[in-house]
């Protein structure tokens, strides 16, 4: 056992924030939650590129770093730690990428791992639809084969990135005939061809970063088919488990723990700071605890990816506790900050820029995205515990 | 980072597994609670042999000289086994406190008596204000080259049975409650020593123990006089992680058995297993079992290597006081009806977890301190 990091991890966590101090002096961001879905700044994924820092863990050959997930996992621990917008490439860097190479052809790995290596691929998540959400083998998207092209018909929604994306990642039916898990398989579509209507979908929050898809006759050229045809199905489960597998579904909303912090220091009530109140100093130790039970999870599952293995259950594991974390925060900043939780970001006397009521009402679909906590546990039951499906 | 444990550990653990469970069948727990002495004296030289008791004790003095999360391996076993007896008190709380500062003779004369089985040791550290501070009132008054202690002490585990007791006594009054503290190896025989066992709900042995005039010799004072209480805090630290290594072999047993039985048992025509409600229930406790796993081994490593830890600590015994009730509230309910009678064997570890979450600090305890650590 060993629970310290290396002294290069060390002195690399130390370079992360490094530059996120200076790009945070310079003014190219403002500290915010949900920064790394919903934070869009090509500039900013650019310098992260020019660093090397978007595909840290793949092989050297496709022009990652060839580095480990605790590694990544540090660098993303800092980016979420400083709200940083990372938005633009995090998807593909996490899930997409891995996936092209665990299943693409040659020439796919070539056409696309630059592209997101250097920050210019933004891939949105074409997974579920209408009538597939955590049901999502059930999915109707067609794909048919017509000469060298499949045509794509059908709707997405809750595409994340959508708004932004130059690539959609597409689970598609392949063989109607087929049993329903079978007859699935997976693309890269370049969201300019003829066809794809993106239409926004605005949250809770009045915010964009989930969209519906509309794919009418698109004509998508055979080489963008990832993997095996009608074998779709087990490539999108293993990479689901990367999808669950970060440290976002922890830190997600981190930078409101760190300013609600700093505003029971800095706030009196009857002349003594807010943080001196026995009942708020048990709020905010309880919610450290739960953070810094939810990182060790987090290890675990960056662990169990640098030996090699989909992270299953326990990705599920850390996202159902962390996902519930970040709930628990939102809410418990809401309850100190009273009846100033409830201003909104805009509002004349909001406190923290408003990040309480926006993390509040956002921090709702993290429980969602990627696998609803219901459905995590449902792996943990059956996969883990040995529990019968019937 | 590598959070797996070593080959020797995973072998510690199963055969520390396979004894424990040949001679602690729950038949045998019952018996030992119900009896006066509440411990198998036959089995404690068994685990002496093993080299149970001087597991990290230099060799030296009769130990293997093998490390803290080794120990920490062993504790969790123990936890699961339910095993009833005065290990932790012994090397825990007496031992380790005699290793840490103890003078050699100190070290020559009860270490390797500790190691072979043939000494048991406890700690007298609470009081009627049943609390972890520095709130010391029992009084070690000098004469001579003795001092004199006068108090009463209360939830001393084991002290019925103890040859030795660490009793922590105040000195004299300082500035703070802290300074003034200091710790006495004393014989459990000495005149004026009254132990009454209390009855508790894990049926361990917490005893009320008065002192009446006890005469200490000078040289049974474990380190520096009036500066005890720098050893204590570090006590009570090992000794919640200690409690946290048992509290994960607890629960983690506590839902292996509700796996089972949820797998067993049938209604609807069904195991109870496949229904979904059981299935997220069962997923709950899995991720607070593996989170009280993981807060406590990083602690115990911690503590083995010698780092300064006590937001780790703070962090694992909070965690583990609410995880486990958590836990055994679940297993209860998916247990039913059989799961609350006194022939089944998730009683003995509710009673235990109960009492695990009070003892060395509770979850409010250690709230405390990581708001101190956060700068709250």
């Amino acid at each position: 056992m060993d629970f310290e990091f290396s002294e290069e991890q060390r002195k690399f966590r130390q370079e992360v924030g490094d530059f996120l101090e200076e790009e945070l002096r310079q003014g190219a961001f403002e500290p915010s939650c949900d920064a790394w879905i919903m934070g869009h700044s090509p500039e900013f994924t650019r310098k992260v590129a020019q660093r090397g820092w978007i595909g840290l863990t793949w092989p050297k050959e496709y022009g990652g770093q060839g580095r480990s997930y605790i590694d990544r996992l540090i660098l993303a621990e800092e980016m979420l730690r400083y709200g940083a917008p990372a938005a633009c490439h995090w998807f593909a860097d996490r899930q997409i990428g891995g996936s092209i190479i665990a299943f693409g052809t040659e020439e796919q790995k070539r056409e696309l791992l630059p592209k997101i290596l250097k920050g210019e691929a933004y891939v949105g998540l074409g997974m579920s639809e209408p009538e597939a959400g955590s049901d999502l083998a059930s999915l109707q998207t067609r794909a048919i084969e017509d000469g060298d092209d499949y045509i794509i018909d059908g709707q997405k929604v809750w595409t994340s990135g959508g708004s932004h994306m130059n690539w959609i990642y597409l689970l598609a039916r392949t063989d109607p005939e087929a049993p329903k898990h079978r007859g699935i398989s997976e693309f890269i579509v370049d969201v300019s061809l003829p066809g794809i209507t993106v239409r926004p979908i605005v949250d809770i929050t009045g915010g964009v970063h989930f969209n519906e898809v509309f794919f009418d006759s698109v004509r998508v050229p055979k080489k963008y088919l990832i993997g095996e045809r009608n074998r779709g199905w087990p490539q999108v489960l293993n990479q689901l488990d990367y999808e669950r597998s970060g440290m976002e579904r922890l830190m997600g909303n981190y930078p409101l723990f760190g300013a609600l912090i700093q505003y029971t220091k800095e706030t009196k009530r009857n002349g003594k700071p807010l943080s001196e109140e026995p009942v708020i100093r048990s709020k905010l130790a309880q919610l450290k605890i739960e953070l810094e039970i939810g990182r060790l999870h987090m290890y675990r599952v960056a662990q169990v990816m640098d030996e090699g293995r989909a992270p299953n259950w326990e990705s599920a594991m850390s996202k159902a506790y962390g996902t519930a974390f970040e709930q628990r925060l939102a809410s418990t900043a809401i309850e100190i900050l009273g009846l100033y939780g409830q201003l909104s970001p805009e509002s004349k006397w909001v406190p923290l820029q408003g990040m309480a009521s926006h993390s509040y009402l956002s921090s709702k679909g993290y429980s969602l995205q990627a696998g609803t906590s219901e459905i995590l546990k449902n792996i943990l039951a059956l996969r883990k515990l040995g529990l019968p499906s019937q | 980072m590598d959070l797996a444990l070593s080959e020797e550990q995973e072998m510690l653990k199963k055969m520390a597994r396979d004894f424990l469970t040949e001679k602690f069948p729950k038949t045998v727990v019952k018996q030992i609670e119900e009896s006066e002495l509440g411990y198998s004296p036959q089995i404690w030289k068994e685990m002496a042999e093993l080299g149970w008791m001087g597991l990290v004790f230099p060799e030296k003095y009769g130990g293997t000289d093998m490390s803290f999360l080794d120990l920490a391996v062993l504790l969790e076993e123990m936890g699961q086994a339910c095993l009833p007896g005065p290990y932790l008190s012994t090397v825990i709380l007496g031992g380790l406190p005699i290793l840490d500062i103890g003078s050699d003779e100190q070290k020559q004369e009860y270490l390797p008596r500790i190691a072979n089985g043939e000494l048991i040791f406890t700690l007298a550290l609470n009081e009627t204000s049943a609390r972890y501070d520095a709130a010391i009132e029992v009084k070690a008054t000098a004469d001579n080259n003795t001092y004199i202690l006068n108090g009463t002490k209360l939830f001393v585990p084991d002290a019925h049975i103890a040859d030795y007791i660490l009793c922590v006594a105040r000195t004299s009054d300082g500035a703070k409650a802290e300074d003034g503290i200091t710790i006495f190896i004393v014989d459990a025989k000495s005149p004026g020593i009254s132990c009454t066992v209390l009855k508790t709900i894990a049926n361990d042995k917490l005893c009320e123990v008065v002192f009446d005039q006890v005469r200490v010799p000078k040289e049974n004072i474990l380190g520096e006089l009036d500066r005890g209480w720098g050893e204590v805090q570090k006590v009570i630290e090992r000794a919640a992680v200690a409690k946290c290594c048992e509290m994960v072999g607890c629960i983690q047993r506590a839902l292996d058995m509700t796996i089972d039985y949820a797998k067993e048992r049938r209604q609807f025509d069904r195991p109870i297993g496949s229904f979904q409600v059981i299935q997220h229930y069962c997923a709950d406790m899995a991720t607070d079992v593996d989170g009280t796993r993981l807060s406590t081994y990083q602690a115990a490593w911690m503590l083995s290597q010698g780092l300064p830890c006590s937001q780790e600590v703070a962090i694992a015994k909070a965690w583990a006081g609410d995880a486990c009730q958590r836990v055994m509230a679940l297993a209860h309910q998916i247990h039913g009806a059989i799961g609350v009678t006194i022939d089944h064997d998730l009683q003995y570890y509710t009673r235990r977890a109960k009492a695990a979450e009070v003892t060395f600090g509770d979850a409010n305890f250690y709230r405390e301190i990581v708001a101190q650590g956060m700068g709250l």
